[in-house]
């Protein structure tokens, strides 16, 4: 009987970073989201907040992706 | 599809039975976080759950050809046989659901199908190596895996986001976000667990001679399996989903999020990398690791402990009815029909038992104590204790079945 150590190990790695990596982005994307919110309420402008939540939010949708192919394929 | 023996239909339909137990009784991996924070509504997450299901089950046949061409070896198996797995896998599956606890399907799968084997092939027919690389280190490490990842990741999100994502974008955006990890969950479900049904009628057919050893599943196998699971899906196993998205801990849109996202991932990264882990213990332990994640989170170790051993229980308890049922259709034909005839009746008891308290999409984020069902707690404690002057009869009712733990809702106490 073998234990494949190492490919569980892989899995721990790579989940680990993945979602807290998706998690965080994500989370910024909103919190840049909220701060255009804020902006607005306030008759400001908040245009770097809302292109950085954008950037976020491609990059997730782009991981998202990944993983739709890793189904597929 | 020459030479297809009644034996041979009635291993099909029970397969596609058991897709269908295990469609409904996962959808609460999928669904049961995204319709306890309210991002979804309950039927409509159950429908798109049921979709994405559907789709995953065309994706790939890798997960078919594991169950059909690793586990058992295929020369020792007869029709017989597989009936008799799926017959264990069935009845522990609606047992479980009966209870609201989520267990693995697949393991109640392999469990049948390994008692099943041993009782027709003896136990030289069973990889013990791919039993416990395959089943017991993946059950283990599975939850562990996704409740650090969820963990690590709600703590992150919640420090990131502390008093600057707040009002109406962030809710949203949350929600959008658990809906999506949520769908990529469904949609991994299908590829895996059709497949798992597809995988099981493959080994019937060509157990039986109908298709030739080491084929790919046939076109109809593929089919039939997605419409079963997707059927199961959709009527949703609501004692399950209630369990799992409140009863082990209470989540917020947040959490949830970081819950499905770790899940998903999980789920992906291990079936790429070659060490399969099961859905229902990546779920449940990255909603665990959710609600440890938040600042004040709590999760229900008693239910936990009961999911627990529900998990352990899972493949000795199907492989032994899988055991019981090859015995018994070893006597030949009667054989086979007593238990058919059994497996429909105790499923039919099942259900009745089900319908004293009926769970469904009206009442699923209504939760007393975890699963326990509180008519039992309720009436027992009402039998013994007389009904004391000037105390409404239903204000006692109201009270019991919700301790301090859980702050319950109104609308949980007019039930």
């Amino acid at each position: 009987m073998k234990i494949d150590w190492a490919a569980l190990g892989s899995v721990f790695g790579v989940s680990l970073v993945i979602t807290v990596a998706m998690v965080g982005v994500f989370t910024l994307g909103i919190v840049g989201l909220s701060r255009r919110e804020r902006a607005l309420a306030q008759g400001e402008s908040a245009g770097a907040a809302v292109t950085g939540a954008y950037a976020c939010f491609a990059a997730c949708a782009a991981v998202v992706a990944y993983g739709i192919y890793l189904i597929v394929a | 599809m020459e030479s297809f023996s009644l034996i041979l239909a009635i291993v099909v339909v029970t397969a596609l039975a058991f897709d269908f137990t295990n469609g409904f009784h996962d959808t609460a991996n999928a669904m049961a976080t995204t319709i306890s924070t309210g991002a979804l509504k309950p039927k409509v997450a159950v429908a798109m759950s049921a979709v994405l299901n559907l789709v995953g089950a065309f994706l790939s046949v890798e997960v078919a050809n594991t169950i059909s061409k690793g586990l058992v070896d295929e020369s020792g198996i007869r029709p017989e046989v597989i009936f008799a797995a799926l017959v264990g896998a069935i009845l522990w599956n609606l047992l479980t659901w009966l209870v609201g606890l989520p267990s693995s399907s697949s393991h109640a799968l392999m469990g049948g199908l390994i008692g099943a084997t041993i009782a027709s092939a003896g136990t030289g027919a069973v990889h013990g190596d791919v039993l416990v690389t395959k089943v017991l280190i993946p059950a283990i490490a599975a939850p562990l895996v996704a409740g650090i990842a969820a963990m690590l990741a709600t703590r992150l999100s919640y420090a990131l986001s502390a008093q600057r994502a707040e009002g109406k974008a962030a809710e949203k955006g949350f929600r959008a976000g658990q809906i999506a990890s949520a769908g990529l969950v469904s949609l991994a479900h299908g590829t895996n667990d059709a497949q798992k049904t597809m995988g099981i009628i493959t080994l019937a057919l060509v157990a039986g001679g109908a298709v030739s050893p080491d084929s790919d599943p046939p076109v109809w196998v593929i089919l039939s399996a997605g419409l079963a699971i997707a059927l199961g899906t959709y009527l949703g196993g609501w004692r399950i989903i209630r369990t799992m998205g409140k009863g082990l801990t209470d989540l917020q849109p947040q959490q949830g999020f970081a819950a499905q996202t770790s899940a998903a991932t999980v789920i992906l990264a291990s079936s790429h990398l070659g060490f399969s882990l099961s859905t229902t213990h990546s779920v449940s332990g990255s909603v665990m690791g959710a609600g440890l994640g938040r600042k004040g989170g709590v999760v229900r170790w008693s239910t936990a402990t009961r999911m627990f051993v529900a998990w352990g229980l899972t493949l000795p308890a199907a492989a032994v009815v899988g055991a019981l049922a090859e015995y018994v259709t070893g006597f030949g034909a009667w054989g086979t029909a007593l238990v058919a005839v059994f497996l429909i009746a105790s499923s039919a008891a099942i259900w009745v038992v089900s319908r004293r308290e009926v769970i469904d999409h009206t009442n699923v984020n209504d939760i007393e104590d975890g699963t326990e069902p509180a008519g039992v707690v309720t009436t027992a404690i009402a039998a013994v204790t007389p009904p004391p002057a000037g105390t409404v009869a239903d204000g006692l009712t109201a009270t019991i079945p919700a301790p301090a733990e859980v702050t319950a809702k109104p609308s949980a106490t007019a039930l």
